[in-house]
């Protein structure tokens, strides 16, 4: 399904719904990792201390963010690396291609990075002739595909091994059909082999950015990011402003955080822990680091105590596996590069609330995301407030502007709505008055459409239940 | 203004907003107490869970190990650091003739040949953490980092006195902060996926196969 075709979450999530073969993969894969998760927590006064733990870091790290972004700058540039700073993804995509440009790179090899889909980079990369190559086997798969990844974690989490047996065979040279997933996955390791061996530039994302040390930490379990990260003679590292660490000693608590709430595993198979280029006298290893530290309206989430929990995040996708909306439409209907539960309280900062108003209601406030969250993020009160600033218009005494596209869905006959609603409910005389009248009211309330398709209209009962207490107590008397 | 200037003065600008929690002082775990043979016998367990193969070596008969596993893994050469103790050791000691490389990216086709005629690489690491079964690697000139990633086979010798708890102490007793490598690596089983229909498959990028040796 080309997510372009429809054009707004609602349709995007019917059509989505109606889809039982996606609904089917959605249920199934986020079942194994549930289940994966909870193996890896057993114990509940472990997870409850870790993740109190992981809070506290991320806090901290959050309080003090502008010192570290600037200590960072500093250790990483002592450490050999260039630093480079982006308001705006458009910016973002001209510092890598300049960077392209200068070293005269044909070819990009990329590991996963979220960011990098964030900035749509490789199209800008597509519209300037370069090439940039997924090495993920996910990204690669969903790169094939000509679609997006569907979740952070496992992009190609939406395809059948059917559907990239028959990718595969259609799309690469010399390729037979295979259903065996160790013959898959060793079809694509041959494809980019080659790619590897020749490739200028290599590009990544950050898992967390280190201010002690200028050091950045890079997980995975396939090694392409480390053959992104260590082969081609420029690698260029991309993040999010928010991914700073005040210590090393932070590290090993957001790792276990991160890795067993996202896969279930007890650590990755790499953990890459990258401070510089290649030295003097190393014989491998970029010659260039280049780190790009990209904003896209994370200041503006920074802005507001409440909402700035969300930079908390430490990606792991667990929200989102968790989430009773997220496994019944998947992460295209969201139609943003984050989807689930993180995504709808992050997009709207990154995109604006004009942009993304339905996501804060895509969500049942069941609570699941906030329980599994490792940094405890209370995404639910967020989804909440998010609701709340779509309603409100900009400038409203107690509400200030922090929201690009505050009141997206301010609509005045709501508002007037509810102030009737609320006159009449305090008034006892209006009330009374009202009563009598009250299938009149139906019409002031605003369009119940949906709300009834799956429920009954309660009927106005004839007798209140004021009256009704009140005949109950005569008759008794 | 610059992108740099406008973004810290705009993190600056909200940064001491009342209702943000203080920064707190993180309370540090006490050290584990688990005991040597505890620490090999749990890194054992996590790095077998993790589809490592593991060979108990003393530090006299490792290189005939290797040089066994050679032959019966069928491996047409192995990568070795000359310059590395053990380099030296393995040379010293290698029962068989002609199957080993020596590392050598500078000489023309060196690359080539990493990538498309090595077999099986063998490479030292600097200590293990027994929690995750993770092995520490510090590449260095003399055992360059793709010698760890390219080759489908990677045998690690490691020095079992080098076994640690977990991240935190291994960083804590290295001093790891003072002075970081160009990079540093935890290496926790061989390459895999499951990025297809969750299904795991190893050999998706690094090597197919790890094999640690671990030296009581």
């Amino acid at each position: 399904m080309k997510t372009e075709i429809l054009h707004n979450f609602t349709s995007r999530s019917r059509a989505a719904t109606a889809d039982e073969a996606q609904r089917g993969k959605f249920r199934s894969a986020m079942d194994f990792l549930i289940a994966k998760r909870a193996a890896q927590f057993p114990d509940p006064t472990e997870w409850a201390e870790l993740r109190e733990s992981g809070q506290q870091i991320r806090q901290r790290a959050l309080a003090y963010l502008p010192k570290l972004l600037v200590q960072f700058e500093q250790k990483a540039q002592q450490n050999g690396m260039t630093v480079h700073w982006a308001e705006t993804p458009l910016e973002a995509n001209q510092i890598i291609h300049g960077i392209l440009q200068r070293q005269q790179v044909r070819t990009l090899i990329k590991g996963k990075s979220m960011v990098s889909e964030e900035i749509e980079l490789n199209q800008y990369l597509q519209a300037h002739s370069i090439q940039a190559l997924e090495s993920d086997m996910g990204e690669f798969i969903v790169q094939m595909a000509d679609e997006k990844p569907s979740h952070i974690i496992m992009p190609a989490i939406h395809k059948s091994k059917q559907e990239i047996a028959a990718l595969f065979a259609a799309e690469i040279d010399d390729t037979p059909y295979t259903e065996d997933v160790d013959e898959l996955i060793q079809i694509g390791r041959q494809a980019l082999r080659q790619q590897f061996f020749n490739a200028d530039a290599g590009l990544s994302g950050v898992n967390f950015a280190i201010a002690e040390t200028g050091t950045l930490c890079l997980v995975e379990n396939e090694g392409n990011g480390r053959l992104s990260t260590s082969c081609p003679r420029v690698h260029i590292a991309i993040t999010g402003i928010e991914k700073m660490l005040e210590n090393l000693a932070d590290l090993p608590t957001l790792l276990t955080l991160l890795t067993r709430s996202a896969t279930g595993q007890p650590i990755t198979t790499y953990v890459n822990l990258i401070s510089g280029p290649r030295r003097a006298d190393e014989q491998d290893g970029p010659e260039e680091v280049h780190i790009v530290l990209l904003d896209n309206g994370r200041s503006q989430a920074y802005a507001d105590v409440q909402l700035r929990q969300t930079l908390q995040c430490i990606r792991c996708g667990a929200c989102m596996n968790h989430c009773p909306v997220y496994t019944r439409i998947g992460g295209h209907a969201y139609g943003t590069t984050y989807p689930g539960p993180i995504g709808s309280i992050i997009s709207p900062h990154l995109l604006g609330l004009a942009e993304t108003r339905d996501l804060p209601s895509a969500s049942t406030l069941c609570g699941a995301c906030g329980d599994v969250c490792p940094v405890k993020i209370p995404i639910p009160e967020l989804l909440l407030r998010l609701r709340v600033e779509n309603v409100t218009r900009a400038g409203t005494k107690d509400h200030p502007a922090v929201m690009r596209g505050q009141g997206a869905k301010y609509r005045l006959s709501e508002k007037l709505a509810w102030q009737a609603w609320s006159l009449l409910n305090t008034t006892p005389a209006l009330y009374l008055a009202s009563r009598r009248s009250a299938a009149g009211l139906r019409h002031l309330i605003p369009s119940v459409k949906a709300w009834t398709q799956a429920r009954v209209m309660p009927k106005i009962a004839p007798q209140s239940l004021h009256e009704l207490i009140k005949a109950h107590q005569e008759q008794k008397s | 203004m610059s992108a740099r200037a406008h973004i810290l003065a705009k993190l600056t600008a909200s940064h001491d907003q009342p209702g943000w929690p203080a920064p707190v002082a993180l309370k540090t775990n006490p050290p584990r107490t688990i005991n040597a043979a505890d620490q090999l016998a749990q890194l054992k367990t996590m790095m077998a869970a993790a589809h490592t193969e593991i060979h108990e070596v003393s530090s006299e008969n490792w290189p005939e190990k290797v040089a066994e596993l050679t032959q019966a893994k069928n491996l047409n050469n192995l990568l070795i650091a000359p310059k590395t103790a053990l380099g030296k050791q393995l040379q010293a000691q290698w029962p068989v003739d002609g199957v080993t490389l020596k590392y050598d990216l500078h000489h023309s086709g060196g690359k080539e040949e990493l990538f498309f005629s090595v077999d099986a690489a063998l490479t030292s690491c600097r200590s293990a953490i027994a929690e995750t079964g993770s092995l520490v690697l510090w590449p260095s000139p003399a055992e360059p980092r793709l010698m760890s990633l390219v080759p489908p086979v990677h045998f690690v010798l490691l020095d079992a006195h080098n076994i640690y708890p977990s991240l935190t102490e291994v960083m804590q007793a290295e001093n790891w902060a003072a002075a970081m490598p160009s990079n540093a690596l935890l290496i926790s089983g061989p390459s895999k996926t499951a990025d297809i229909q969750q299904t795991l498959a190893y050999g998706a990028h690094g090597p197919k196969e790890l094999v640690l040796l671990i030296m009581v």
